[in-house]
């Protein structure tokens, strides 16, 4: 039964995520959040090994999810569900490309579309950071001093990061492998 | 016919296998593969399936790999495409949370993963802001974005309606501009 639900949910993800692998977040979250199958710690770790394994993000994060809940059968039936609704679609666009193509339709609603998403995905990021518990609220309530409610060493590494990733455009595995490393070390 | 569709699944599992972030990433071997090596399409058709794959729902490496099969061999020809794609994900995703699950609980596991979830963050605030630069470009895809944000956060109505709504909304707003322009440009 628990196959089916999630064929079933990852069948309207693969329906309704517009804009490629980070735009399936936002609904990964809500899936979290709306059937308890697994925690919203897990979003980070399913994003940083799906960034740092081969294949598209979204279907790595498909997986992953998939595995968590049911098993490896668990992970195929959620990667099928999300994939399917592109192979109708694509079939179906492919019969009618010309039309499509210069589509004004399919051009005004994406005006709509792509600042949505940009602002979906923000808000995944947001959850992220509590997840990452750079801001200890739990603390700074404790205690009642400000210092205590950021956490400098997770902010500063933060900053460091961001500006090396601007700067040096490597792939995502160089940060994520460095930042396990400095994790380590600094006992974050 | 059956080995067409055995190459395609093949190709695809090595592209999957291979490429780093699905999408543009696997465009030098899609070139290499089916422009040079093969001839069975050439660049523009690549290119447009690109953009389509972009304008449509779902992941775009697996739009993009449902296009070229489907192109050369019809509906099974997309399916065997799209399944060669996600095999080699299904297999190493599967065998790294099987690993993962084992060691949650070592502190030196705990504490990588805490270093990781800081340069998660990073990660997204950079596809956030080059998205932010191909879409937001005036008040009403600011206001768009900001709205979104605030409902997302704060709410929790579905992402499925906050999307469609965000579409028609384009069209609601677009809609009439494009003509108005069009109007105002006949002498």
């Amino acid at each position: 039964m628990i196959y089916l639900q999630l064929f079933w949910e990852f069948f309207k993800i693969g329906l309704f995520a517009v804009g490629g692998g980070m735009a399936t977040l936002p609904f990964l979250q809500e899936l979290a959040e709306k059937t308890g199958w697994y925690p919203q710690s897990l979003i980070t770790d399913m994003i940083a090994i799906s960034e740092s394994t081969p294949g598209p993000i979204g279907i790595n994060m498909a997986t992953y999810v998939g595995c968590n809940v049911a098993g490896i059968f668990g992970g195929v039936v959620a990667t099928l569900g999300e994939i399917i609704p592109s192979v109708i679609i694509v079939v179906i666009v492919s019969k009618y490309l010309e039309k499509f193509r210069g589509s004004k339709l399919v051009n005004d609603a994406f005006y709509g579309l792509r600042p949505a998403v940009t602002g979906l995905i923000a808000a995944a990021g947001i959850s992220v950071i509590q997840e990452a518990s750079i801001f200890h609220w739990d603390l700074y309530q404790q205690t009642g001093e400000l210092l205590a409610f950021f956490d400098f060493k997770k902010i500063l590494y933060f900053a460091l990061v961001f500006f090396a990733i601007k700067k040096f455009k490597k792939h995502p595995i160089v940060y994520i492998a460095a930042s396990a490393a400095v994790g380590i070390l600094l006992a974050f | 016919m059956f080995r067409d569709l055995i190459t395609l699944y093949l190709l695809f599992f090595r592209m999957g296998a291979v490429t780093f972030g699905g999408g543009y990433a696997m465009l030098p071997i899609l070139r290499r593969e089916f422009i040079q090596s093969r001839s069975w399409m050439d660049e523009e058709t690549i290119m447009d399936y690109y953009a389509l794959s972009q304008g449509l729902p779902g992941i775009i490496a697996i739009n993009v790999s449902v296009f070229i099969g489907y192109r050369r061999r019809g509906v099974p020809g997309g399916i065997a495409a799209a399944l060669g794609m996600v095999s080699p994900c299904i297999i190493i995703i599967s065998i790294i949370a099987f690993l993962l699950a084992g060691f949650q609980d070592n502190p030196y596991v705990r504490h990588a993963l805490a270093g990781i979830s800081v340069c998660v963050i990073a990660l997204i605030l950079d596809a956030v802001i080059s998205l932010w630069k191909k879409g937001v470009k005036d008040k009403v895809g600011l206001a768009i974005c900001l709205v979104m944000l605030v409902l997302s956060v704060f709410t929790s109505i579905s992402p499925i309606l906050l999307v469609i709504s965000c579409a028609l909304l384009g069209i609601a707003v677009r809609t009439p501009q494009r003509r108005a322009e069009k109007g105002g440009e006949k002498p």
